[in-house]
């Protein structure tokens, strides 16, 4: 019994021993999904994340790595060993919006900061907001709001729109109407995870619609794209940059050129900081960085700003630093708005191909200075 | 609903219908023959797609890269039966439900490990790419058709293995009396081990035939394994002719489900309402339908006692 008693004394000197060297680092903590399917996305965002921190020479910031698998019960477990055991300062990292909505609320309350690298859901927007929360990405409607504007703007009156049947589907097709002039010429729900379209493209035959918007993120969208070239439509694609990044982009080949679509950065936006990132990641990683890698790239770039400006144990302070966004961002012009989410150009993209290589290039702008229409219903 | 939609839906059923025969059957047979539920087969499916991207990107032959996840898919199993599967005859169901799924999670890290975390590119080939005209001025992709015509094929095929040959009197009656064939002389493990070979490599040419229209990663078997189940418990576990009418069956209900629930609603809800309880309820109509199958015949359409 004394030697337990004993050893559990040790232990917890160490651990405060331990803690105490961490001061003087600014500890975060990252949950990414790292293994399972959509594993592709966190390890990009992480990526990303990381090279920002290397190429900055800055050693204040410790970094957590951990992976919640795409398992929202995972996740909670992870951040509650984050804030508990490990005693970090700052979240960041995950990719899913059902697992930020798990994750998310409770850490902000317990006066963690959290840095949202990818997932933008609408609760934590608008009611939902927190002086703890910053999005760096963006609120999950911008993408397709910015891609009914320009479906409006390419004069189409008869879009036939699809999406998942899941929250991020409906905010898509919400997000879509918002800025979209006309009536769509037809509107379907498909399950979540489905892999086969035929169903869906036969009824987009049928229904004589100019042009076809869809939101299916992942291998989803990959299927979509194949079976859509194979089947002869031909109609004009119109989608939010997830189904048409880097990373899926090779998977699905011819079929994905002259998409358009619509993106918050691209590879050949011309700016410094971007040009820094691209170059820096292909050579770091071998590969074409993808929007997840740009957004986890800037995440950390604005975590070192406000780092520079403000010691994160004054709270008030650094959250007064993070929200002046004063960091070169890969996307140009970059400020959080009153919800702390971005106020943001979106662009409009092409799928071409370079050499043997399917990417994007801008073609336009679809909305400019952007922000998301639930941030006067954020009380902060 | 024009005659057109109608009848290219029905074709769809049709195709997804046969793809699921091709995942069923390995699995049906094995349970029949063995007593032993295989939660990993699901990534037999997806190995037999992964060895098909690999060799296709390699040559440039959607035969040989056919052949290959055929030749992949059955060699996994093979090796997975003698190494894993062996043990767990023996054992009751929920030891082999913890093995197999135990294999799940090691198939897909590993081949994640191998192949990286993004997807794999695998394309229709340029001859059968593109859509033809069926009579009745049906516009239907080439390779969809294909994928039936292969599927069928297959299915007559396994049938006359099942019923014709000395390898499918031996299979049927390890599925009546395992161990009275044992003592006729049948040597019982070699059997076992063929039989799940060939259930891993028809599922391999699954995955491969279907990764060239969808996306071929990691995970990519699990949901067609769910319905795959679906498929051998309406059809009567251990029944390929069940496992060929069930799949048929939860084919054409999930298509026609999906397509029409959501047009009846329309006719007394507001469209975009109607839209998402049609879809909602659409995807809920095969486990309904097994539901029904099983109140009116406990041991599936074709299941034995």
């Amino acid at each position: 019994m004394k030697l337990t008693k004993l050893a559990m004394l040790a232990t917890t000197a160490l651990l405060a021993a331990g803690a105490a060297m961490a001061e003087s680092k600014v500890k975060v903590g990252m949950i990414t999904t790292l293994s399972g399917g959509g594993a592709g996305l966190g390890i990009d965002a992480r990526d990303g994340f990381m090279l920002a921190l290397k190429l900055s020479g800055s050693d204040a910031v410790e970094v957590v790595i951990e992976d919640d698998q795409r398992k929202p019960e995972i996740a909670v477990q992870l951040a509650d060993k984050l804030i508990q055991a490990e005693n970090v300062d700052v979240m960041t990292g995950i990719i899913w919006s059902n697992l930020a909505m798990a994750v998310v609320p409770s850490a902000v309350a317990q006066d963690k900061i959290y840095l949202s690298l990818n997932a933008g859901p609408s609760a934590l927007a608008g009611k939902g907001c927190h002086p703890n929360y910053f999005n760096v990405a963006w609120q999950n409607d911008n993408l397709h709001e910015a891609a009914g504007a320009y479906a409006a703007k390419a004069g189409y009156s008869k879009t036939f729109i699809l999406a998942p049947n899941y929250p991020a589907g409906t905010d898509a097709l919400t997000g879509f109407k918002r800025f979209y002039k006309g009536a769509p010429a037809g509107e379907i729900y498909t399950t979540l995870g489905q892999t086969d379209y035929a169903a869906e493209i036969a009824q987009i035959r049928a229904s004589g619609a100019d042009s076809v918007f869809f939101f299916l993120p992942g291998g989803m969208g990959i299927s979509f794209m194949k079976q859509y070239a194979d089947s002869g439509v031909g109609l004009p694609v119109v989608g939010p940059a997830f189904s048409f990044d880097q990373g899926i982009l090779q998977a699905v080949g011819a079929a994905a050129l002259g998409v358009v679509n619509t993106s918050q950065w691209g590879k050949d936006l011309d700016n410094a900081a971007n040009q820094t990132f691209v170059a820096a990641f292909q050579q770091e990683y071998g590969r074409l960085p993808s929007l997840y890698a740009s957004q986890g790239y800037d995440t950390a770039n604005l975590l070192l700003s406000a780092i520079g400006k403000a010691d994160v144990s004054d709270k008030n302070a650094f959250r007064a630093a993070l929200k002046e966004a004063d960091f070169a961002s890969t996307r140009g012009d970059f400020k959080f708005g009153t919800n702390n989410h971005p106020i943001q150009d979106i662009y409009v993209r092409e799928v071409i191909q370079e050499g043997d290589v399917f990417t994007n290039k801008i073609i336009g702008v679809a909305l400019e200075d952007h922000g998301d229409a639930y941030a006067a219903k954020c009380k902060m | 609903m024009t005659f057109l939609l109608f009848a290219e839906q029905m074709l769809n059923g049709l195709q997804f219908g046969i793809m699921l025969f091709l995942m069923a059957a390995g699995l049906t047979l094995v349970f029949g023959v063995m007593g032993l539920i295989n939660l990993a087969h699901g990534s037999l499916y997806m190995i037999g797609a992964f060895a098909a991207a690999a060799v296709a990107g390699a040559t440039g032959s959607f035969t040989l890269a056919l052949i290959a996840s055929l030749a992949a898919a059955a060699a996994a199993g093979a090796l997975i039966e003698l190494t894993v599967i062996r043990r767990l005859y023996k054992r009751d169901h929920l030891d082999q439900v913890l093995a197999t799924f135990a294999l799940i999670l090691i198939l897909s890290e590993g081949t994640r490990w191998v192949f990286g975390s993004f997807p794999l590119y695998l394309d229709v080939p340029s001859y059968l790419s593109g859509p033809v005209m069926l009579p009745g001025g049906i516009q239907y992709p080439l390779y969809r058709l294909y994928i039936i015509g292969a599927g069928l094929l297959l299915a007559v095929g396994l049938f006359a293995l099942i019923a014709r040959t000395r390898i499918g009197i031996q299979i049927r009656a390890g599925e009546a009396d395992r161990e009275m064939i044992a003592a006729l002389g049948v040597d019982i493990s070699r059997l076992y081990t063929l039989v799940f070979a060939l259930g891993a490599a028809l599922a391999g040419l699954a995955g491969a035939l279907v990764g060239a229209i969808q996306s071929v990663q990691v995970g990519m078997g699990e949901p067609v394994l769910i319905l795959a189940f679906v498929v051998i418990v309406i059809g009567g576990i251990g029944s390929i002719k069940g496992a060929l009418v069930g799949a048929l069956l939860v084919g054409m209900t999930d298509t026609m489900g999906g397509v029409l629930l959501p047009r009846v609603f329309a006719l007394f809800m507001d469209p975009s309402a109607a839209t998402t309880v049609g879809a909602s309820l659409g995807s809920m109509l095969i486990y309904i339908l097994m539901a029904v199958v099983l109140i009116m015949r406990p041991s599936g359409l074709y299941g034995s006692t």
